[in-house]
């Protein structure tokens, strides 16, 4: 028998608008002048709460902290794509994500205050709460997908993760599972090019991270994840693909302007001109851009918007300020179980035996 | 109605009975579909549900982690694990976020999901084919641990696992899967945190769970004192008091289990008598018990469990001593 190729694989590329703000007309995403302003006004507010509570943290009024600058064009523009029944499924650096899916500012600076709060979903909401453990959470969107299929739901689940999770073997797993099961799942990863001080190529010999979806036998492409109308045109396409049983992975490919977390000191590894590079590729800053030569923005809405904005959150740091004031340490005893069983009963009761006096 | 099954048959007739019971049921794992597991635990099932049992790839963090997102739908997961030292491949998921899925969402997103898994000695298997990390799982706030000592106790406790709101680890004995049968009622029901007392004695209490149990009421046999056997059935939560009531009758108390000794689930059970029932103790608590050695291969495996005579020994030194 001749040794032949038997298989071939391709990955594509998108980017509907560059750097310097021209886009390509032929891929536009169909949508509305209030649209646009909406996603451009997501975007500022996430921009705006990361530097708040970087600020904050250096104050020591909330913990540690990790800021999304620069990714804001990736989890709003895949965020905005969802329908109102579909689910995130969070990594730890998703606050654009939640705030376009509805989450009050308060509630992030509460999980940053160290308070489960934070991380409470109400009913409906389809979201699960912030993933700690890297690549954990990729599994728990496919058993979502998978349920909502077996339930003839058509909601779908998308989650993120970033380059570095790729490395994880659940994050393969999941794209396996999904693939066997036609988990209604997207796989949304951020390339923001480093995991903590590790670069990209420290993290995998792969060309692109979407041809991992290759060996999983699942959908993959890349877009520029700096881009609001690539990203929102690529995840539309995927998350209907996946309503209909189609698994896709997605390489957002962006960069994480900021810190790690508030706790990490990224001089120690990177040069500022990489840095000065990457700042002239920002995702709102080129958004501004388009909305300002289509004339949808002008001064006048810009500060309208960031009035709006810098209220907001001043509004939800009180509020979570007020929160923390009022946290009842015994509640740590409740939600472990559904009913507090004897030995837990016995402990909360010695605890607040001991407070009490 | 009531019908004389074994373990295994056990296992499936409940699983059979609550996928019909329900249609959040969902039951998948490494070969459980077409081959009806390993130990056939799940055999015929997918032919009557075939949209409610599947063949999972080979993935035991897969498994346990896609459980995670089903429950979160509303669907009622009950995967199989092979073994339960396949599990370490998935401990993770169960430890990060099973167990703590409930708790950091506030009650908002919960996680009832019920792990199956052989676990224990008793069928000379390979090499991690036969661990017992009861304690183990224990130690994991968030999780119940569930270990059934005979068919009966496995439709019951079973049913109420997958019932249950919060996710348990099901621990079926492997050596029990088919040594005997009993009469198994119709949709029984255990209450989860009961344990039960199923010898009455006054002059020693014996605490065994899983296979250690039937070991336990053989050993039993040869001593004329009146000793109580106590199957505590959940490990967390623990019946603490049906365990304390009993030593404070008897005043001595021999716990028996097939895991390694320290830091066992014989060490928790003894201080838990320390705390309740500490005065009323006539001699030392006695551990019979693994060693703290990997569980040998099967060649030793027989010089590491527990057996009749081991458990006899124990109840004799704690019956001695005054």
């Amino acid at each position: 028998m001749p040794r032949e190729e038997i298989a071939q694989f391709s990955i594509d590329s998108v980017e509907v608008l560059a750097a310097d703000g021209s886009v390509d007309e032929s891929l536009v995403p169909d949508l509305s002048d209030e649209q646009l302003l909406e996603l451009y006004e997501h975007m500022k507010r996430s921009r705006r709460l990361d530097e708040r509570s970087i600020a904050l943290q250096r104050r020591g009024e909330i913990g540690t902290y990790a800021p999304a600058i620069g990714q804001e064009a990736a989890q709003v523009g895949s965020a905005f794509a969802l329908a109102d029944d579909d689910w995130i499924v969070p990594s730890f650096r998703e606050s654009p994500a939640f705030l376009t899916r509805g989450t009050p500012p308060a509630k992030i600076l509460q999980y940053a205050m160290g308070m489960e709060e934070g991380a409470e979903i109400p009913g409906g909401e389809g979201a699960l709460p912030p993933a700690i453990p890297v690549g954990s959470q990729p599994l728990h969107a496919v058993g979502i997908g998978w349920g909502n299929a077996m339930q003839a739901d058509p909601g779908v689940a998308l989650t993120y993760f970033g380059d570095g999770a790729t490395s994880e073997g659940d994050v393969y797993e999941a794209f396996n599972f999904a693939g066997v099961f036609d988990s209604q799942t997207v796989f949304f990863c951020q390339n923001n090019q480093y995991a903590i001080s590790t670069r990209r190529a420290e993290q995998t010999n792969a060309e692109t991270l979407a041809q991992k979806a290759i060996a999983a036998g699942i959908e993959g492409i890349q877009v520029d994840g700096n881009d609001i109308l690539g990203v929102y045109r690529v995840a539309s396409e995927a998350i209907e693909k996946a309503r209909n049983g189609t698994p896709v992975l997605i390489e957002a490919l962006t960069y994480r302007r900021s810190m790690h977390t508030t706790s990490d000191d990224p001089t120690a590894y990177r040069e500022a001109a990489e840095e000065t590079e990457w700042e002239a590729r920002d995702p709102i800053v080129r958004f501004q851009l388009y909305l300002e030569q289509r004339g949808i923005l002008n001064e006048e809405t810009k500060s309208e918007i960031e009035d709006r904005i810098e209220s907001e959150i001043a509004d939800a740091i009180t509020e979570a300020k007020a929160a923390r004031e009022d946290v009842d340490p015994a509640e740590m005893f409740e939600h472990v179980y559904e009913e507090l069983p004897p030995e837990l009963e016995s402990q909360m009761a010695a605890f607040r035996g001991e407070t009490d006096e | 109605m009531s019908e004389r099954l074994r373990v295994v048959e056990a296992v499936r007739e409940t699983l059979r009975s609550e996928l019909d019971r329900s249609d959040d049921v969902v039951v998948y794992g490494e070969d459980v579909g077409r081959a009806g597991g390993v130990f056939r635990a799940t055999q015929g099932l997918q032919d009557q549900f075939p949209d409610r049992v599947y063949d999972a790839p080979v993935g035991e963090a897969g498994i346990i982690g896609m459980g995670i997102g089903l429950a979160a739908t509303g669907m009622r997961p009950v995967p199989e694990i092979q073994f339960q030292s396949f599990l370490y491949q998935g401990f993770h998921q169960l430890a990060q976020n099973v167990s703590r899925m409930r708790s950091r969402s506030r009650g908002t997103i919960t996680c009832p999901m019920t792990i199956r898994m052989p676990y224990g000695g008793g069928i000379h298997a390979l090499e991690l084919h036969s661990e017992s990390f009861e304690a183990g799982f224990s130690h994991i706030p968030g999780l119940k641990v569930v270990i059934p000592s005979s068919p009966a106790e496995t439709a019951g406790l079973l049913r109420s696992s997958i019932r249950s709101p919060d996710p348990v680890v099901f621990m079926e004995p492997t050596r029990l899967y088919r040594s005997f049968r009993e009469e198994v009622p119709d949709d029984h029901e255990i209450p989860l945190g009961e344990g039960r007392v199923v010898d009455d004695g006054e002059d020693l209490t014996v605490v065994a769970w899983g296979s250690m149990l039937q070991k336990t009421i053989e050993a039993v046999d040869d001593f004329e004192a009146s000793i109580e056997v106590v199957d505590p059935r959940t490990l967390y939560p623990l019946d603490t008091e049906t365990i304390t009531d009993s030593v404070r009758k008897t005043g001595r108390c021999v716990i028996v289990h097939e895991a390694p000794k320290t830091a066992g689930m014989a060490g928790e059970i003894t201080s838990r008598i320390n705390e309740e029932a500490f005065y009323s103790l006539e001699a030392p608590v006695e551990r019979v018990t693994g060693y703290d050695v990997p569980m040998p291969m099967f060649a030793r495996e027989d010089d590491y469990v527990p057996d009749v005579d081991r458990i006899a020994a124990g109840i004799r030194r704690t019956l001695d001593a005054d």
